[in-house]
């Protein structure tokens, strides 16, 4: 067990754990010290020097957050001393800053702003360092902007960028005065390993690092009255949508998100889910045509483990990390892409509607998507697949600018068609969930019966943050036509966080791992801790937004996608078979090696 | 030029012994708790500047669990105006390298690395030389301990240990925060003694004269000898061993030129003491300590191009990690700047002076907080110099 430590802050005695930081000892007594550059995700920087506080008997003033709590402490947060550095350190770093927060994108949800104004930083104390700075703006990206003269020099960005997703894209340049937050080279994100996974906007206290937004061409789209502008919202939105409107964290939102989305003006609003139930039916059958290819027809050519391809993110950092890996891909689209190509096909044949005046919007919870729906190989209905991709925090803007009550609107459903789903896709939203939906689809088509799990909850692969897991599930008793099968104990893995699927991937390149299936999801948590969701993002909320997903799965009436009615008539009246001729067209698509500079 | 008042002393560079290694050899047969006794017996405190007494840092790495520990000698003199560590390292490379065995022998390493400044590149043949020998005698004594020199890439930042550790590492010269301290979390994140080259050489001369003999130089605060880089307005520039504790007019009054205004004791991160102070100055730990850079300026030099020089030192410098220092250097700058041009009054001279007092206490490292050393130093002495 631990050591007690004793201490006293701001008069009130308190014991916490050896290893508990000033900072977090403060919190617990609801003493709520001011940080930049420290996150609950990341490893401690103590960089910004905002949280100092003053200990008795210490000359210096430590920095909270980086400072373990010892026996005896007596710590100040709010003496003289402290407010006056506190202001200092404020001040510096609005001197550095462009300060133009009414034409900044953060305007409002920014942490240096919140601490400008706590500090009523009326009076600019220092002189303005802004004009001497050769501050640039990378503007090049389709999915980020990033903008150095918002820049703190925090580093939550790279640490994330390192720590969480072992990308390392961006890093810390030069030093003293020149110091800054910069790529390889200093080239554009989009030159580099960046993999557009966005968990760095999410993390930046500032506008240094936003989504590049479609907020105003997707308003000029609902406004044209010459454009059919549809609609498809990602699982994962439908848990965190509410944060970003107020609302407490883990509500689900799926019936007021589609009433809003109604009110905004979309012709028709649609779900991603259905692309997710549709992707485990193509996938599935290719997860077995390969096992089938490998066991049976004894074919060397055939890559295992299959991985899932439903994270833009994952997929950009399997192109530039592990290019010979890339057979090894699922061919499928991810459900965005999959549902953009339909909207301007299936969907417009159905409707008899010109596929020239239709308008896919998607809206998600990653920034990645925007990259992907940019994709020149993501044009197979002939036009853009997926015109603007929105993250949910967008959404969140859009709702606010058009003067919705959200807590108040009513809960409303999804249009037919493409807008039915099921419990599988919505836990596509979180890691493991695409493996989960998977199995319960393949072991049916093979076995003819459930997944032999309590209420179909297939636990074992449910992805837990910070690690990979591992499951192997039994399959027996197989219909005739899949005996091959019979008896094999199907290797899987998921790995959430791009530096775990890093791990995975070594493992399986190493020899040290075998499986047969694997399931990645770049942002940790997956996408409900998504690089597009509302700000802040941490544990604590990635876990309350997974309880949502999986309860909205059990809520659905159907749970498994070979039963979503909507996909049946799909193969029905368009399609034809899993894996066939349109599919193919339409639904799969291939991967382009890159290097990693 | 007055007559030489100040006792000289020859510890550092002297010859000791015609025998290579022979102190070394004879410390090695003694127990590490009669060195370390010893050691504080004699009240060495470090010879980078900061002063922290010897051993009680070889103590606590020594007593830190681990199998894995580590010594550093910190060879990247970066201070401006201080060379005493190249002439050390010169001519008595020797010494440097027995100080560093005798402390893996009593802390329980068994690697030694000297981090040397990018700079002093043209060093490292003798330096090889030198520690071909040193690993020989080592063999014949049966010490496990060897020695590998690391090279800085001229970054001033990486003369701060923790930063020096990163660099080594092959990380950004950044400072880590501390705690943890080197002594459990150093190089490597294992326990790690890291001196100054100097304080290696008088852990051997402490082990050769004995402590009382050691001690009887200096003063209660501030034990033994001194080696100084003297530069600036002196007729007699160069490196000199003083006995610690002397007072600075004393040291003014033999190597100033007469007309000194103002000594900069410890570099541009020391202190400036103007010349009505000189009398009541004393050079060691109990007054203005130094890692041995003493600048002499005579009165016609301005003291606001002085300041000028080490901010725009500095702001360049910094790591550029905590903002105190990062942007804080670059406001002191840019502040007497603005000052001296009559674009601010006089008086933001005292809201930068609130500004270094707070860069003093909530830097990440000694760099940033040791910028207000010669901010408030030069400013408080010298401020109309600075206003006209």
């Amino acid at each position: 067990m631990a050591k007690n430590i004793n201490l006293t802050i701001d008069g009130i005695n308190v014991t916490v754990e050896e290893g508990t930081t000033i900072l977090e000892a403060a919190r617990n007594l609801n003493i709520h010290i001011p940080t930049l550059c420290y996150h609950e995700d990341l490893c401690v920087a103590g960089n910004c020097r905002v949280c100092v506080v003053e200990q008795e008997k210490v000359r210096n003033l430590p920095a909270s957050c980086a400072t373990p709590a010892t026996d005896g402490m007596v710590i100040h947060t709010n003496s003289m001393k402290v407010r006056m550095a506190r202001k200092h350190i404020v001040e510096l770093l609005l001197s550095e800053h462009n300060a133009d927060c009414t034409k900044c994108y953060k305007n409002g949800n920014c942490e240096l702003q919140g601490l400008a104004s706590q500090m009523l930083t009326g009076d600019h104390l220092f002189l303005d360092l802004v004009p001497d700075k050769k501050y640039t703006i990378d503007m090049f990206n389709t999915a980020i902007i990033k903008d150095d003269s918002r820049c703190i020099r925090c580093q939550r960005c790279v640490r994330t960028c390192e720590e969480l997703q072992s990308v390392s894209a961006l890093g810390v340049a030069y030093k003293g005065n020149k110091m800054k937050i910069s790529t390889f080279f200093e080239h554009s994100l989009f030159e580099v390993v960046c993999t557009n996974c966005g968990q760095c906007v999410n993390r930046c206290p500032t506008g240094a690092l936003i989504e590049r937004n479609y907020i105003d061409q997707v308003w000029d789209a609902i406004y044209d009255p010459n454009k059919h502008v549809v609609v498809q919202t990602a699982p994962a939105v439908r848990v965190a949508l509410g944060e970003a409107l107020g609302m407490e964290t883990g509500k689900i939102v799926t019936g007021k998100m589609v009433a809003a989305l109604r009110r905004l003006g979309f012709s028709s609003v649609l779900d991603t889910d259905f692309t997710a139930d549709l992707t485990i039916i193509e996938e599935g059958h290719e997860l077995l045509t390969r096992l089938k290819k490998a066991l049976v027809d004894k074919d060397p050519t055939v890559s295992l483990p299959m991985a899932t391809s439903c994270s833009p993110g994952w997929i950009k950092f399997i192109e530039h990390t592990f290019p010979e890996y890339l057979p090894n891909l699922s061919t499928c689209k991810s459900p965005q892409q999959m549902f953009g190509a339909l909207a301007k096909t299936y969907y417009t044949q159905k409707r008899k509607l010109d596929p020239k005046n239709v308008v896919s919007v998607s809206i998600m919870p990653c920034t990645a998507k925007k990259f992907e729906a940019n994709r020149p190989e993501m044009r197979s209905s002939g036009y853009k697949d997926v015109d603007f991709v929105l993250t949910t925090r967008e959404l969140g803007i859009m709702i606010r600018q058009a003067g919705l009550d959200f807590a108040e609107l009513p809960e409303e459903k999804f249009d037919s068609f493409m807008g039915s789903s099921t419990g599988a896709a919505v836990i596509f939203g979180s890691t493991g969930g695409v493996m989960e939906a998977a199995l319960r689809t393949a072991y049916e088509i093979v076995t003819g019966r459930e997944v032999p799990f309590d209420g179909l909850n297939i636990v074992p692969v449910r992805g837990t943050e910070g690690e990979v897991r591992e499951a192997t599930i039994k399959i027996e008793k197989v219909k005739p036509e899949w005996s091959f099968l019979e008896g094999v104990e199907l290797k899987c893995a998921v790995a959430n966080g791009l530096a775990h699927a890093k791990t995975l991937m070594q493992n399986v390149r190493d020899g040290k791992a075998f499986y047969h299936f694997i399931e990645v999801m770049a942002c940790p948590g997956g996408c409900l801790g998504g690089g597009g969701q509302p700000i802040p993002t941490n544990k604590d909320i990635r876990a309350k937004r997974k309880t949502a997903i999986y309860e909205e799965d059990m809520g659905m009436p159907v749970r498994k996608s070979h039963e979503n009615p909507e996909i049946a008539e799909i193969y029905k009246e368009f399609l034809g078979k899993p894996l066939g001729h349109k599919s193919h067209e339409l639904l799969h698509t291939y991967y382009t090696p890159r290097k990693r500079y | 030029m007055s007559e030489q008042t100040l006792k000289r002393v020859d510890l550092i560079f002297g010859e000791y012994s015609n025998e290579k290694y022979k102190i070394l050899a004879t410390t090695l047969a003694r127990t590490n708790e009669d060195i370390l006794k010893d050691l504080l017996e004699s009240g060495l405190r470090g010879r980078g500047g900061a002063g922290f007494p010897t051993a009680m840092k070889w103590k606590f790495t020594a007593e830190s669990p681990g199998e894995e520990k580590y010594v550093v000698c910190n060879a990247d003199e970066g201070e401006p105006g201080t060379f005493k560590d190249r002439e050390i390292l010169l001519r008595v490379p020797r010494k440097v390298f027995s100080g560093m065995a005798i402390c893996g022998k009593v802390i329980g390493a068994k690697k030694g690395y000297m981090y040397l400044r990018g700079e002093y590149k043209f060093m490292v043949p003798e330096l090889m030389k030198e520690l071909a020998i040193y690993h020989e005698h080592t063999k014949q004594l049966g010490l496990d301990f060897s020695i590998e020199i690391r090279m800085g890439s001229g970054a001033y930042i990486c003369g701060e240990e923790s930063a020096l550790f990163e660099s080594m590492e092959g990380g950004r010269g950044e400072p880590r925060n501390k705690p943890p301290y080197p002594t459990t979390s150093g190089f490597m994140k294992k326990p790690t003694v890291i001196n100054n080259v100097e304080t290696f050489v008088n852990v051997l001369m402490i082990m050769r004269l004995g402590p009382d003999q050691y001690k009887k130089l200096g003063t209660t605060d501030s034990r033994g000898s001194k080696v100084f880089s003297v530069s600036g307005d002196t007729p007699i520039p160069g490196i000199y061993e003083l006995e610690l504790g002397m007072p600075l007019d004393r040291f003014v009054d033999e190597f100033g030129d007469g007309d000194t205004k103002a000594v900069q004791v410890g570099g541009a991160s020391g202190f400036c003491v103007p010349r009505k102070k000189f009398k009541d100055t004393v050079i060691g730990f109990e007054g203005v300590p130094t890692g041995g850079s003493m600048m002499i300026f005579n009165s016609s030099r301005s003291m606001y191009n002085v300041l000028h020089n080490y901010l725009e030192f500095f702001e360049e410098e910094s790591c550029g990690q905590c903002t105190p220092c990062r942007v804080g250097c670059q406001q002191l700058l840019k502040g007497i700047v603005a000052v001296k041009k009559g674009e601010k009054k006089a008086v933001y001279l005292d809201q930068l002076m609130k500004l270094s007092e707070s860069m003093k206490i909530t830097a990440k490292c000694g760099l940033g907080q040791s910028v207000a050393n010669s901010f408030s130093s030069i400013v408080n002495n010298f401020k109309e110099e600075m206003i006209y």
